[in-house]
């Protein structure tokens, strides 16, 4: 991919960038950009192979309030709450991921198990209210003056700079998985799974590798944005919601391409931002309902995602999707 | 046996009559179409919505509201189809699955719009008998009641009825069926009616016991989902069992812990089932 040179460059505007007098507004749009960015990534590290997950809201909600709860109650620091999180985290994935690759939950089935999944973490939080605030969310304690220890910043520029360094490590570990003998094994498997079994491929353990990562991922991710947000609540980080949420935005964009999740969360948030300011609060809802209208409209005529559609283009006009695929992922 | 117990397990089976009701709808489109709704719940709220909308609004009598909601319902089952489900037959399963779940987004967001975020509810509100120091509210009665009907009416005809013997044969063999004259677009079609019709029954059940707002979907859909899962997609018979299996753990558990702790045993135990018998219940065919 001769796109180095170019990514190389774009990301140093990306770094050069905020000092030059962004307002508040669009720095805080470009945060959580980024930050969602990361979290799509994430699941697309799996989704892109078949293992559509709908309970990654779940993976978000441990890491965040793993964090959240270890520093109001215990007072550790995020640099000890977010690895304690992506542990629980691994534990919840390995706990779903585990049984369901063993005994070959696959495609719907595995889609719904993992809602469940997700639903349990929600409901579990919203019934632990008496530590967690139940449906009325919670506030980390903030600290009188910004710190590094506690990951509390009182300007949006030193988030921005974490933010784009997460997001950054989500594009590298994407690229490394992308050039991995483990892509290779898990594009055989989801086109495959028993044919790839043949040729020797352990599928459960090639599945349950890669869904560590995305969990451990998204839940750092979580953990990061609730620092960022200073609340959290379980409608907004666990369950249903933010399972569509992510799995959409994920393949609005396009799962199979490196920028993909990130051109999804750039479009799902900045169209959600403009049609807001647009209708203001006047109609509750309209935004909303053209949002659900374009989602529909893009799965219905662009599934492979917005990049992937025009990586198609530029690719192959006629190419069959399949076969595109299986191109797209070798290299 | 503890009273209170008794009648916890009761009020459970009452539950399942209406929990069981929405999976047979979300079975049958799935055994037919080979699609999951996710936006399954969502019709409900709309159903919901018709009834209020009709009865208050206009004040029309219940029943003719409840009519508009069942015909409502149902029409808005077949656009689904139409407009959602037809184009993206033959794309990956996934895509139907995400597509529906836009439609979830969209209706919530309608509602939203026409209705704002507040509850709203008939103000119908029926007493509660009592047999041998045991409460059971009438609303609950007449829902499962009309839940267990409305499934029997669903058995007669897809065992009876010319077009419901054509409709179980799509579900075993789509390709053969087009040979033998059956054109499948006109299933599809119907049982996307029947299925949006059964959203628009429940509707009419649960608007009796529940007030609507826009997000009214999202405390049934979750646990239909579960209840069609652990039947086995596709599996009528599986799917009904697994409401009621489902329905026990809720009252059973809301009886011992709280209500919100007897959903998340209900979901773990869920995952667990599925474990033991991934395929579900009674299962149509391979996971």
């Amino acid at each position: 991919m001769p796109r180095t040179l170019p990514m190389l460059a774009g990301v140093a505007i990306l770094v050069v960038l905020p000092p030059f007098g962004i307002p508040p507004y669009m720095l805080h749009i470009a945060n959580q950009i980024l930050l969602w960015s990361f979290v799509y990534t994430a699941w697309s590290l799996m989704g892109r192979f078949g293992l559509t997950s709908f309970g990654h809201g779940g993976f978000l909600a441990i890491g965040a309030y793993t964090t959240s709860l270890l520093w109001n109650y215990a007072g550790l620091s995020p640099w000890i709450g977010i690895p304690a999180g992506a542990v629980l985290a691994a534990v919840g994935a390995v706990l779903i991921g585990y049984p369901c690759f063993r005994l070959k939950v696959v495609g719907h089935y595995f889609a719904l198990v993992t809602l469940a999944f997700g639903e349990v973490i929600r409901l579990a939080i919203i019934a632990a209210r008496d530590v967690t605030g139940g449906s009325l969310g919670m506030t980390p304690n903030p600290v009188p003056t910004p710190s590094l220890s506690a990951l509390q910043f009182a300007d949006k520029e030193t988030f921005y700079y974490i933010a784009l360094g997460l997001w950054l490590v989500g594009l590298l570990v994407w690229r490394w998985v992308d050039r991995s003998m483990e892509a290779k094994a898990l594009t055989a498997i989801s086109d495959d799974e028993m044919a790839a079994a043949a040729v020797g491929i352990n599928v459960a353990r090639r599945k349950l590798a890669i869904t560590l990562l995305s969990a451990v991922m998204t839940a750092i991710g979580g953990s990061v944005m609730a620092q960022y947000l200073m609340y959290l609540n379980p409608e907004t980080m666990a369950g249903i919601n933010p399972g569509l949420q992510i799995v959409f935005a994920a393949i609005a964009g396009g799962m199979y391409s490196l920028l993909g999740p990130t051109a999804g969360a750039v479009l799902t948030i900045v169209l959600a931002e403009s049609l807001r300011i647009l209708f203001g609060s006047n109609f509750i809802g309209a935004a909303n309902t053209i949002y659900g209208i374009l989602l529909i409209l893009f799965i219905v005529f662009l599934p492979r995602g917005l990049v992937g559609a025009l990586e198609g283009l530029r690719r192959a006009p006629a190419a069959r999707p399949d076969v595109e695929r299986a191109t797209a992922t070798g290299g | 046996m503890d009273i209170f117990l008794l009648e916890a397990i009761l009020n459970g089976l009452l539950l399942g009559g209406v929990l069981a009701l929405l999976s047979l709808g979300l079975n049958l489109i799935f055994g037919v179409i080979d699609v999951v709704w996710i936006a399954y719940a969502e019709l409900v709220m709309v159903g919901m919505y018709i009834i209020y909308w009709v009865h208050i609004v206009h004040g029309l009598p219940l029943v003719v509201a409840g009519a508009a909601a069942i015909g409502g319902v149902g029409l808005l089952g077949l656009f689904v189809h139409l407009l959602i489900i037809e184009p993206i037959l033959g794309s990956a399963p996934i895509n139907q699955l995400l597509a529906t779940g836009g439609l979830l987004f969209l209706l919530q967001s309608v509602a939203t719009l026409l209705f704002g975020t507040d509850f709203r509810n008939i103000g119908v509100r029926l007493p509660s008998i009592e047999i041998a120091d045991m409460y059971f509210g009438w609303a609950r009665i007449i829902a499962c009641g009309m839940a267990l009907a409305g499934a029997i009416a669903l058995y007669l005809f897809l065992s009876r009825s010319y077009i419901g013997v054509a409709i179980r044969a799509i579900a075993q063999d789509r390709d053969i069926m087009g040979l033998m004259g059956v054109n499948p677009r006109t299933i599809y079609l119907v049982v996307s009616a029947i299925g949006g019709g059964l959203a628009g029954l429940a509707a009419c059940l649960l608007v009796l016991q529940y007030d609507v707002h826009p997000f009214i979907g999202l405390t049934f859909g979750p646990i239909t989902f579960m209840i069609c899962v652990l039947g086995g997609l596709g599996s009528l018979a599986g799917g009904f069992l697994a409401a009621f299996v489902m329905s026990e753990i809720i009252a059973i558990g809301g009886y011992f812990f709280t209500g919100d702790v007897a959903y998340v045993i209900a979901f773990a135990l869920f995952i667990l089932l599925m474990f033991l018998k991934p395929s579900g219940l009674l299962a149509r065919r391979g996971g």
